[in-house]
């Protein structure tokens, strides 16, 4: 793997079964090294799609294990999703992904 | 007791000012991100590091602004300091009882070059502007970052400085100065010298902040609530009582902070790094 410039941008898209319905916007997390933040937003029609900005290249298919695992632990319906990555883990993803989810529901 | 440093600025934010109070202007959801460093491969903020707004303190309307220091080291880029400069000036506007900045950057973001010199520079002028208006301008220092470069020049443009013996204040870091004058003159890597010579501690015993507190979210409320009302003139009289004081620390022939603090009056000088928060307030008084 050759080491480029620049961020590497990711999108996936899911269909949900869990309506999110209307919600003030939900950030978490800091862009900080190993860190990233996580900006939950409504969305008009049932899916859940989720926007990645990333500046660690190349790791795509390990960000796609990532959301498919959020969105089979959460399937969320009618949102957005906008990841800012300053090279966090998986667990570490995963975990603001959750924490995101979670402040949904508070 | 929660530890300030150890918060983020957003927590910080929900901690200092009335519980639910904060009202933020150009938040997260409107990606209002920075101009330059998609183009450099860097990750942009959705706040770019700094959250601003109104808020209640005790009741009273405040304008607040935090930065997060863990993102680009708080750096100061165009857009974030446009958010600074725009809170300001609406202070003028509005006239609330106080502006409080919960400052921890290392100065312009470098990455932004000439945009984020200038953004400070403006932050500068609107923070003498609210002065000017009667308006007290008070910075709380005590994240791990500190409060370097042009943020520290801000800070002490300020009417009011509430720093944690954690919290450091200075003009260039530790690491700038040792790598433009050599680390004979000075050992970034050296906790303890760091601490002595930008630290909260220190900065108190030489007059430069006004409040020492614990790195405690309630004390840093605390302190600012009772730095609503403090108001401090730019007059010639102040400044050239200012210019005074520096002038004398000039004077001053040593090498060591400990020399310094002796020869500001304050007795067992050589105790202080060792002492806690209370220890050196008790010194002070």
């Amino acid at each position: 793997m050759s080491l480029q410039p620049g961020l590497e941008t990711l999108d996936y898209t899911f269909t949900g079964t869990r309506p999110a319905g209307a919600f003030a916007p939900v950030l978490v997390g800091v862009v900080g090294s190993g860190n990233l933040e996580v900006l939950l937003e409504p969305a008009p029609g049932d899916d859940c799609s989720i926007h990645i900005e990333t500046s660690a290249r190349g790791f795509g298919s390990i960000w796609a294990a990532v959301v498919r695992d959020f969105h089979q632990r959460h399937s969320l319906a009618g949102v957005q999703l906008s990841i800012h990555d300053m090279g966090a883990t998986p667990a570490v993803v995963s975990l603001r992904l959750d924490q995101a989810a979670r402040e949904l529901q508070s | 007791m929660i530890s300030y440093a150890e918060c983020s600025a957003r927590e910080r934010l929900a901690l200092v000012v009335d519980t639910g109070s904060f009202h933020e202007w150009l938040p997260p959801a409107l990606k209002l991100t920075s101009p330059h460093l998609a183009q450099l491969g860097v990750p942009s903020s959705f706040d770019d590091g700094v959250a601003i707004g109104r808020a209640l303190l005790a009741g009273q309307t405040v304008f607040v602004a935090a930065q997060e220091g863990q993102f680009m080291g708080g750096g100061v880029g165009e857009v974030h300091g446009a958010k600074l400069v725009g809170l300001l000036r609406r202070a003028l506007r509005e006239r609330p009882r106080a502006v409080l900045l919960l400052a921890e950057s290392g100065g312009v973001r470098l990455h932004e070059a000439n945009a984020g010199l200038i953004a400070v520079s403006e932050v500068m002028r609107a923070v003498l502007d609210v002065r000017a208006a009667g308006i007290p301008v008070v910075v709380l220092i005590g994240g791990s970052g500190g409060c370097f470069g042009g943020m520290g020049i801000v800070a002490r443009c300020a009417d009011h400085i509430v720093m944690s013996d954690i919290g450091r204040l200075a003009m260039s870091g530790p690491e700038v100065i040792e790598a433009s004058h050599g680390v004979e003159e000075f050992d970034s890597r050296d906790r303890a010298l760091v601490w002595r010579t930008t630290g909260g501690k220190h900065r108190w015993l030489t007059g430069d902040c006004d409040v020492l507190v614990e790195d405690d979210v309630v004390a840093f409320r605390t302190a600012a609530i009772s730095a609503l009302g403090a108001v401090r003139p730019v007059t010639m009289e102040s400044l050239e009582a200012e210019h005074a004081r520096l002038s004398a620390r000039l004077a001053f022939d040593g090498a060591e902070a400990t020399a310094l603090w002796s020869s500001l009056g304050v007795a067992g000088a050589e105790r202080i790094p060792d002492l806690d928060v209370a220890g050196v307030l008790a010194l002070g008084a």
